[in-house]
C-alpha cells in the first residue's frame, strides 16, 4: 500500500469521527473540536491526491492540492475563532441577561408552543 | 563509511494512521474538555508528520503552527472561559448507535471511493512544472498560491482579515474602545515570563527566515506569520505588551495592508501584464516579494488578534470554577 | 442597436467586454478592505456608492452579454484552466449579478437611516456595511466563478459574512442562532470542499466546463475505467450537493433559518432570506445542471423534488401557526425555498428550459417580495416595540399604507397574475404537464393556497378593532416609522407583483450561453392567458376562497373544530421541533448524503 493510500483511508476515518462527534458532541467545544477533526480528514484526503499525482509524475508531491490545503487551514482556523469568540460571548451575555439558561446548540427542547426558540427558553422579542 | 541501513519508513505510516485515528476517536469520546484540547494539540503534530510522509513539508509546516500550535492556544483560551462543564443528560442509546453506523457508512463510502480513484490520473505536476519558470519562484506551491491561483489566495486573505473585524463585533457596545481581553488570565507565572522574554527575538528571526525562504524552499507567509503571531501571544499572554485596542488606526492598517497590497498589485497588473492578478515579466519576483511581506504582516497580525478574542471591559470575561489552575479569578 | 460611445465601445459590445468581469470581484473586495480604514462614518457611504457603481457594472455586462451572445471568459493572471482560475458569465449569472447589486443598494439605502453611528454605535454601524459588502462580494464571486475551489472561497466569503449579520444587535438567543447557523453551515462546506478535491483528484481539474467535457468524453467508450470515472464524479458531486442542501436550508435541514433569520435585525433578515440562501441554491443548479451530463437520468431529481415538495408544504403549514411575524416570515422563507428544488426533477428534454426559467423566476420574485417583507416586518417592530401578532390587533387601521405594501407582497408569494410567482407556478406547471409528470402540479397549487392562507391571517388581524397597545404605540409611530421607511418595500413588493408585465423580450437575458432555454417565449405564452379575466379567475379564485376561510376560522375561535384543528397544529409544530434538534438534522444529513450517492452511482 503506498502512503497517498493509506494516508488516503485514514482521512475517511476521520471525516467519519468528525461527522460523529459533530452531531453527537456534548458540548459546543467538542462539536467545534469534531468539525477540525473532520476537517483535517478532508485535508488529509487532499493530500493524498496529492501524494498520488507526485508518484505517478515522479515528484514528491503535486502542488496544487497542497496549495488548496493551504488555503482551506487558514479558513478554518478563521472560522473556529469565530465560533470560540461566539461561544465565550455567549456565556458573558447569558450571564449579564438571565440565569443560566440552556446551552448553545443543544437539543432543542420539542417546543410544541408555536414559538420555536434558539436553545434558550425564553424566546423574548428580539429585534 | 559504512552505509548504516536505516528501515523503509513506510514501515512508520501504519502505526501512524493508526495512532491518529485512534487519538481522534479518544478526543470525540473523552468527558474532559481540557483533556481533548491538549489532546488535540498533540493530534495536530502527529497529522503535521503525516503530512511530512505525504510529502508536503509546505502543509506539515502550516498544520503544525496553525492547526496544532495556534488552534491550541484558541481552544485553551475558550475551555478556560467558558463556564460549564455539565454533562448533557445522556442522549438515547439507539439513537447514538444509529448516528454512529450512518458515519461509519459515510466513512467507508468515501475510503472506497478514495481507494478506487483512477491509478493514473491527469495531475497538474506537469503543468506547474512548465510554467513555474515564469514566476521566478523555486517553491512551486508558492508559486500556485501567488500565481497561477493568486485569486483564491487574495479572498482567502480577505476572509481572514474580514474575520478580524467580525471578531471585533462580537463584543459589546460600550467596549468598543477597549482592549481584547480573552488572553488575560491574572498574574503570569514567571517562567511563563521568562519564556516571554527569550522566546520572541529567535522567534521573530525565525517567522521572517521563514517567510524569506518561502519562495524557493517549504514556507511562506503563512507559516511564517503564523510564527510571528505566536510570539506576539506570547508577550501578551505574560503580560509584557497588551493586545490593541480596536480602534488603533495602526492596528487596522496592519490588517488589512497584506490583501490591499495583493488587490492593488492585481489591479495595476491590468495595466502592466494585460490581466489582473497578473505580474509584468520585468519585476514579476520583487513584486511578489513585497506582497508575500505585506502578507506575512497581516497574517501576523491577523492571526494574534484572532485568538485574542473581541474588546471586552475588565471583569466581563469569567473563569470556569471547575478545576482552574490559574490563580486570581477575575482578571 | 443604439450608437455607443466610442470609448466605452470595445467594453460593451467588442472585444473586451470580458475585461468587465474582474471588476465585479475586485470592486466589493476594494470596499471591504477599506472599510475598517475609513472606520464606522466613512463605512456606510462607502459602501452605497460601491454598490451603486457595482450597479452599472452588472448592467454594463448584462448588456455585453446581450451584444456578444456568448458566454464571456476571463482568465485571471493570464493563467488558463486547469493550472489557473478562469471566471465565466453567461444569462443567468447576468441575471443575479444585476439582481443582487440592485436589491443589496436598495435595503442599504433603507437601513442607512437605522444603521449609522447615531443610532447604533460604531460597532453595529461598522459591521453592518462590512458585512453587506462581504456578502456582496462572496456572491459575486459565486456568480462568476467556474472553478470549484474558487467557488468554495466565495463560499466561504459569503458565510463569514452572513453569519455575524444574525447577531449583530447583541442579545443572547442570536448569539446561540449565529453559533448553530455557522456549525452548520462549516459542515456543508467541509462536506463541499471534500466532494471538490476528490473531484480533482479523478479528473486532474477543478474547472467546471472541463469536467463537464471529461465527462461527456467518459460516456461514449463502454468499459471499466470509464465508468469509474463517472461513479467517483457522482460521488463527489452528491456529496458537494449535500453539502449545499445545509446551506441552502432546504427542509428537513432547515433548523438554522428560523431562529437565525427571524432574529436579525431586519435590513440582515431581509439580505439573508432574499439572496445569502440564493447562493448556495445557485452552485447547486451549476452542478446539476452544467457539470453533470445527464441529470434526468439520475434518480436524485425526485429525491430533490420530493423534499422541494416537503418543504413547500410544512414551511406554509409552521409559517401559518407561528406568534410573532419575523417567524412567519422566516418559514414562509423555508416554504419558498422548495419552489426552487422542483427545478431538478423537471429539467430534462425540451421542458428543461422551461423549468430553469422557473427556477430563476423564482429567484428574482421571492427575494424582491421577501425583502420587502422583512423590512415591512422591521417597520411594525419599531412602532410597536414588538411582533408578536396576538397583541397587533388593527395595526392596519394604523397603517393603512404599511398594510397595502404587505398585500402586495404576499400576492406576490401567494402568485395572483400577474406577479412573479404567477410565472414561476405557470412555468413549472407548463413543464410537469410537457413531461407527464401531473404529480408536481398539486404541490403548486396547495403551496400557492397555503400562502394566501397565512397572507389572510395577518390581514384579518390587522383589520380588526384596535387594541389599546396598538393605538398607544401608535400615536409615536409616526416618529419611529416614518413614512419614507415605506418606499423601498413598496418599490420592491411593486417590482414582484408586476413581474409578469416586464417584455418577454427581456427575459432573453437567461438565454445567453444556454442553448435550449427558450426563457422569452415561455414566458410570453404563460402572460398571454394570465391577463384575461378567465385566466385571472382561475388562479385567484381558489386563493380568494381559502383566503375567505381562514378569516370565517379565525373569526369561530374557540370551536369544537377549531381545537381538533389546533391539536393537528401542535402535532405538526412537535415534529417540526424536532426535526430541529441537531441530532435529528444531523442524523437526517448523512441519510440525504448516503441516498444522494446511492441515487446517483446505483
Amino acid at each position: 500500500m503506498t502512503e497517498a493510500q493509506i494516508y488516503g483511508i485514514c482521512g475517511a476515518g476521520l471525516v467519519g469521527i468528525g461527522l460523529y462527534g459533530a452531531i453527537l458532541g456534548r458540548s459546543a467545544l467538542r462539536r467545534l473540536l469534531a468539525f477540525n477533526l473532520m476537517g483535517s480528514g478532508v485535508f488529509l484526503v487532499f493530500g493524498a491526491i496529492a501524494r498520488r499525482g507526485g508518484i505517478v509524475d515522479g515528484t514528491l508531491s503535486d502542488p496544487v492540492p497542497q496549495a488548496l490545503v493551504i488555503t482551506g487551514l487558514v479558513v478554518a482556523f478563521a472560522a473556529t475563532a469565530l465560533a470560540v469568540a461566539l461561544l465565550i460571548r455567549l456565556a458573558a451575555v447569558d450571564r449579564e441577561e438571565a440565569p443560566p439558561s440552556a446551552e448553545p446548540g443543544s437539543a432543542d427542547a420539542p417546543s410544541v408552543a408555536t414559538t420555536p426558540s434558539a436553545g434558550s427558553p425564553s424566546a423574548g422579542t428580539s429585534p | 563509511m559504512p552505509e548504516i541501513p536505516l528501515p523503509d519508513p513506510r514501515w512508520a505510516d501504519l502505526p501512524l494512521a493508526f495512532a491518529v485515528l485512534g487519538l481522534a476517536l479518544w478526543l470525540t469520546l473523552t468527558r474532559g474538555d481540557r483533556a481533548a484540547v491538549i489532546g488535540f494539540t498533540g493530534y495536530g503534530l502527529l497529522v503535521a508528520v503525516a503530512w511530512v510522509r505525504l510529502g508536503s513539508v509546505d502543509v506539515a509546516l502550516t498544520e503544525a503552527a496553525l492547526g496544532g500550535g495556534l488552534m491550541g492556544v484558541l481552544l485553551l483560551t475558550a475551555v478556560a472561559r467558558l463556564g460549564s462543564d455539565i454533562d448533557q443528560p445522556r442522549p438515547s442509546l439507539p439513537g447514538d448507535l444509529l448516528i454512529g453506523l450512518l458515519c461509519l457508512g459515510v466513512a467507508a463510502g468515501l475510503a472506497v471511493v478514495v481507494l478506487g480513484l483512477p491509478s493514473s490520473p491527469p495531475s497538474l505536476v506537469a503543468a506547474v512544472e512548465d510554467h513555474q519558470a515564469a514566476t521566478e519562484l523555486g517553491n512551486p506551491v508558492a508559486a500556485v498560491l501567488i500565481a497561477f491561483r493568486a485569486v483564491d489566495t487574495l479572498l482567502e486573505s480577505v476572509v481572514l482579515a474580514l474575520a478580524v473585524i467580525v471578531l471585533w463585533s462580537f463584543g459589546a457596545d460600550r467596549a468598543w474602545e477597549a482592549r481584547p481581553r480573552a488572553l488575560d488570565f491574572g498574574e503570569p507565572s514567571p517562567a511563563l515570563v521568562l519564556l516571554a522574554r527569550l522566546l520572541p527575538p529567535v522567534g521573530l528571526i525565525v517567522g521572517v527566515h521563514l517567510f524569506w525562504t518561502g519562495a524557493d524552499h517549504p514556507g511562506g507567509p503563512f507559516q511564517g506569520g503564523a510564527v510571528l503571531a505566536a510570539m506576539a501571544l506570547l508577550v501578551w499572554l505574560a503580560r509584557l505588551g497588551r493586545p490593541p485596542p480596536v480602534t488603533d488606526g495602526f492596528t487596522r492598517l496592519g490588517i488589512v495592508v497584506g490583501p490591499l497590497m495583493f488587490l492593488l498589485i492585481g489591479l495595476a497588473g491590468v495595466v502592466l501584464a494585460g490581466a489582473f492578478l497578473g505580474y509584468p515579466d520585468a519585476f514579476t519576483k520583487p513584486l511578489i516579494l513585497l506582497i508575500e511581506a505585506a502578507k506575512t504582516l497581516s497574517v501576523a497580525v491577523a492571526l494574534a488578534l484572532l485568538v485574542a478574542g473581541p474588546p471586552a471591559l475588565s471583569g466581563a470575561l469569567s473563569m470556569r470554577r471547575t478545576g482552574s489552575t490559574e490563580t486570581g479569578a477575575k482578571a | 442597436m443604439m450608437a455607443l460611445p466610442a470609448a466605452v465601445g470595445p467594453w460593451l459590445a467588442g472585444p473586451r467586454s470580458a475585461e468587465l468581469l474582474f471588476p465585479i470581484l475586485a470592486l466589493p473586495v476594494l470596499g471591504l478592505l477599506l472599510a475598517p480604514l475609513l472606520g464606522a462614518r466613512g463605512a456606510r457611504l462607502l459602501a452605497l456608492s460601491s454598490l451603486s457603481v457595482g450597479l452599472a457594472l452588472a448592467l454594463a455586462c448584462a448588456v455585453a452579454l446581450v451584444a456578444a451572445d456568448a458566454p464571456l471568459v476571463y482568465a485571471l493572471g493570464g493563467w488558463t484552466a486547469p493550472l489557473g482560475v478562469e471566471l465565466r458569465l453567461d444569462g443567468p449569472a447576468a441575471l443575479m449579478l444585476v439582481l443582487t447589486a440592485a436589491l443589496l443598494l436598495l435595503i442599504g439605502l433603507h437601513a442607512a437611516g437605522e444603521f449609522n453611528v447615531r443610532v447604533m454605535g460604531r460597532r453595529a454601524t461598522l459591521a453592518f456595511w462590512m458585512l453587506l459588502l462581504g456578502v456582496w462580494a462572496g456572491l459575486n464571486g459565486l456568480y462568476l466563478g467556474r472553478d470549484l475551489f474558487n467557488l468554495y472561497v466565495a463560499i466561504e466569503v459569503l458565510t463569514f459574512s452572513a453569519v455575524p449579520m444574525v447577531c449583530l444587535k447583541g442579545h443572547a438567543e442570536q448569539f446561540g442562532a449565529a453559533f448553530r447557523y455557522l456549525l452548520f453551515a462549516l459542515l456543508g462546506s467541509a462536506l463541499y470542499l471534500l466532494g471538490a478535491g476528490l473531484m480533482l483528484g479523478v479528473h486532474g481539474t477543478l474547472d467546471i466546463a472541463q469536467i463537464r467535457a471529461a465527462l461527456d468524453a467518459a460516456a461514449t467508450p463502454p468499459g471499466g475505467t470509464a465508468n469509474a470515472v463517472r461513479e467517483a464524479t457522482l460521488a463527489a458531486v452528491a456529496l458537494m450537493s449535500t453539502g449545499l442542501l445545509a446551506k441552502t436550508a432546504l427542509m428537513p435541514l432547515h433548523l438554522w433559518l428560523p431562529p437565525a433569520h427571524g432574529g436579525a435585525p431586519a435590513p440582515a433578515s431581509a439580505v439573508l432570506s432574499a439572496l445569502v440562501v440564493k447562493g448556495s441554491f445557485f452552485l447547486l443548479f451549476r452542478l446539476w445542471l452544467d457539470l453533470i451530463p445527464d441529470l434526468p437520468a439520475l434518480n436524485v431529481g425526485l429525491l430533490l423534488g420530493g423534499l422541494g415538495v416537503f418543504a413547500i408544504l410544512l414551511g406554509n403549514l409552521m409559517a401559518l401557526m407561528q406568534a410573532r411575524l419575523k417567524l412567519l416570515v422566516a418559514y414562509s422563507t423555508l416554504a419558498q425555498l422548495g419552489y426552487l428544488f422542483l427545478l431538478f426533477p423537471l429539467a430534462s428534454g425540451t421542458s428543461g428550459g422551461t423549468a430553469a426559467t422557473a427556477a430563476l423566476m423564482q429567484v428574482v420574485s421571492h427575494a424582491l417580495a421577501k425583502a420587502s417583507l422583512f423590512l415591512i416586518a422591521g417597520r411594525i417592530l419599531a412602532a410597536f416595540g414588538h411582533d408578536r401578532l396576538g397583541e397587533l390587533n388593527g395595526f392596519g387601521r394604523v397603517m393603512p399604507l404599511t398594510l397595502l405594501v404587505i398585500l402586495a407582497a404576499g400576492l406576490a408569494l401567494v402568485g395572483l397574475p400577474p406577479s412573479g410567482g404567477y410565472l414561476v407556478k405557470s412555468l413549472y406547471g407548463g413543464a410537469a404537464a410537457e413531461l407527464g409528470a401531473w404529480w408536481w402540479r398539486p404541490a403548486l397549487e396547495l403551496g400557492g393556497l397555503l400562502s394566501a392562507a397565512y397572507l389572510a391571517r395577518i390581514l384579518a388581524v390587522a383589520v380588526r378593532p384596535e387594541s389599546v397597545s396598538v393605538t398607544a404605540s401608535a400615536r409615536g409611530h409616526a416618529v419611529t416609522a416614518p413614512l419614507r421607511g415605506l418606499v423601498v418595500p413598496a418599490l420592491l413588493a411593486g417590482c414582484a407583483l408586476f413581474l409578469g408585465l416586464v417584455p418577454p423580450a427581456l427575459f432573453s437575458l437567461m438565454d445567453v450561453a444556454r442553448p435550449g432555454m427558450g426563457s422569452a417565449a415561455a414566458v410570453a405564452a404563460v402572460m398571454q392567458s394570465a391577463l384575461t379575466p378567465a385566466g385571472f379567475w382561475n388562479s385567484a379564485g381558489p386563493a380568494m376562497a381559502v383566503a375567505l376561510l381562514i378569516v370565517l376560522f379565525l373569526g369561530a375561535g374557540e370551536s369544537a373544530w377549531g381545537r381538533r384543528v389546533a391539536v393537528v397544529g401542535r402535532g405538526l409544530a412537535g415534529l417540526e421541533a424536532w426535526l430541529r434538534q441537531w441530532r435529528t438534522a444531523g442524523a437526517l444529513l448523512l441519510c440525504l448524503l448516503l441516498i444522494q450517492g446511492w441515487a446517483t452511482v446505483a
